[in-house]
């Protein structure tokens, strides 16, 4: 639905009808990161740390010692959040790429089937997909006398993995019907089956179309990580609290260890969002 | 309907499905105070947020550059870091800085409780967001209507009233509406902070009665009936209202 004989509004109404359109996609507002953003918590962190260095004196430790000190060990954290949120935007995206073209399947069941399971778990909140999935598995699973661990940065994975599906399932859904129809029938006409229609035709439109929401459900998935630290799992803010407390529970190395573990989630996500933009402006469909 | 309650005694007795809230009266009202808690929470925020939204959308047509720049900053602030950091924020930073006041038993307890914080955090986030929202409803509105209403004898107000905000809703409802879904998605977030709603009362009767997977599918369903629900409806709402030629 767009442009009209009536010109009654400005640009702007049909900027935030985009807008929403895309958040819809992806199920949440999307992060709109800025190089100055980066120079924003870097300032923080220096003068913060400068702060704290000042109050604890020269006897102490000096700040910067003591974030050195335990960077490995966060990095292995950050590390962590990292493959958590690979694998889960990898399994979302095979799970719900089939759920989606399943939701434009011409059986009934089917198409109602993988609508109800789409909404179900976009209609979910993260929190409680992630805590059903830490309280449900089993610890460990059993398949033809393997027995499989399932330690918990699996499950929480799999927590994750659950929006992602339904969101990713949303964006492949979106795309195939915004193909227009003209390209079905004409490559009906040329006897293109379902089949052929769907993977030589319309699918190579699609990944276009599909690619910049994508990215931008990868970035609210990784910040999303964070989530994981509330149900226990040791990623990078889980041990970042353990390290503060580790230090003595001083209150003037909150701001710096928090603010240094935002950058390393700013330096990671915005190069990705800067490619997202860039992909959006490429891709973006003239009307 | 006592009953009612009995037959999901017997259900425990009989299967082992064991869903206390329904036969035990303090689970029950645990429950029930959970799920008002989540919706008062929404509601206070939805409240707040939207107040947030106008006064900020206002600010930032300001003439002085500084105002603009500090709702600004305001909103890139609070769209990108996660609401999760901006309740551990405002909780143990700004809570802490507070004074401590005695309550009716003696004790010495913060001044504003976790309830307040949460609210203030999620309406602060909410905000942030509504304020680009009203922003751009406003600006989406020519001039030309509002000279339109005012050379058929509208004074200011009035053309505000009865002609730029009416259109202006519109325009924002259907971005206004996946602020308000997400926020009901966020207030789970509270449980953090140890607030009595839904997730949390939950968890202390899981904790009690060892009734994880009941307790869970429980939890699941009401989050999905609630936020389905209000998708739903908002959606009507949506197609009820929407400007021929804009939107979704």
């Amino acid at each position: 639905m767009s442009g009209t004989d009536l010109p009654v509004l400005l640009p702007a109404a049909q900027q935030l009808a985009e807008r929403t359109r895309r958040e819809r996609e992806v199920g949440g507002p999307i992060p709109r990161l800025q190089a100055r953003h980066g120079v924003w918590l870097a300032v923080i962190l220096v003068f913060s740390a400068g702060a704290a260095g000042a109050q604890a004196g020269a006897e102490q430790e000096s700040v910067l010692s003591i974030m050195l000190k335990w960077t490995p060990l966060l990095l292995k954290g950050f590390v962590f959040n990292l493959a958590i949120s690979f694998l889960a935007m990898a399994g979302g995206t095979i799970v719900g790429a089939l759920l989606g073209i399943w939701q434009i399947s011409l059986l009934p069941p089917v198409r109602a089937g993988s609508w109800l399971v789409t909404q179900f778990f976009r209609n979910a909140p993260w929190l409680v997909l992630l805590f059903f999935c830490m309280f449900l598995l089993p610890f460990q699973v059993q398949i033809f006398g393997y027995v499989i661990p399932l330690p918990d940065w699996i499950k929480a994975t799999f927590g994750l993995a659950l929006p992602v599906m339904a969101n990713v399932s949303e964006i492949v859904r979106g795309a195939i019907q915004s193909i227009p129809s003209g390209q079905w029938e004409s490559s009906e006409s040329l006897a293109f089956n379902r089949r052929q229609t769907l993977w030589q035709i319309i699918m190579p439109q699609c990944i276009k179309r599909m690619l910049p929401p994508w990215m931008n459900l990868y970035a609210i998935l990784t910040m999303a990580t964070v989530l994981a630290s509330v149900v226990g799992v040791s990623e990078v803010m889980t041990l970042t609290g353990q390290v503060l407390s580790a230090e003595g529970g001083r209150t003037d190395l909150l701001v710096p260890f928090y603010s240094y573990i935002l950058l390393w989630f700013f330096i990671y996500c915005y190069p990705i969002a800067r490619w997202t933009v860039r992909l959006e402006r490429h891709f973006a469909v003239k009307t | 309907m006592e009953a009612f309650f009995v037959w999901f005694q017997w259900l425990y007795d009989e299967t082992g499905i064991n869903l206390t809230y329904f036969y035990d009266a303090f689970d029950r009202g645990r429950m029930i105070g959970g799920f008002f808690t989540t919706i008062w929470l929404s509601v206070v925020c939805l409240f707040f947020s939207t107040i947030i939204g106008i006064v900020g959308a206002w600010l930032q047509g300001s003439r002085l550059i500084w105002t603009r720049r500090i709702v600004q900053g305001y909103i890139q602030f609070f769209r990108n870091t996660p609401p999760l950091v901006q309740m551990y924020f405002f909780f143990f930073a700004l809570g802490n800085l507070l004074p401590q006041v005695k309550n009716e038993f003696g004790f010495m307890e913060p001044m504003l409780g976790n309830f307040t914080w949460a609210a203030i955090s999620l309406s602060f986030f909410a905000g942030a967001f509504n304020v680009e929202i009203f922003r751009s409803g406003i600006e989406a509105v020519p001039e030309s209507t509002r000279e339109a209403a005012e050379a058929l004898g509208y004074n200011r107000l009035q053309s505000y009233m009865y002609v730029v905000l009416p259109l202006a809703f519109r325009v924002c409802l259907p971005a206004l509406n996946n602020n308000l879904v997400n926020l009901v998605k966020t207030t789970t977030l509270a449980y953090a902070i140890a607030v009595p709603e839904l997730l949390y009362v939950s968890n202390q009767i899981w904790s009690d009665s060892v009734n994880v997977p009941e307790m869970m599918v429980t939890l699941l369903i009401l989050y999905v009936a609630l936020v389905g629900l209000l998708v739903w409806a908002m959606h009507r709402w949506e197609q009820a209202i929407r400007v021929p030629g804009y939107g979704i």
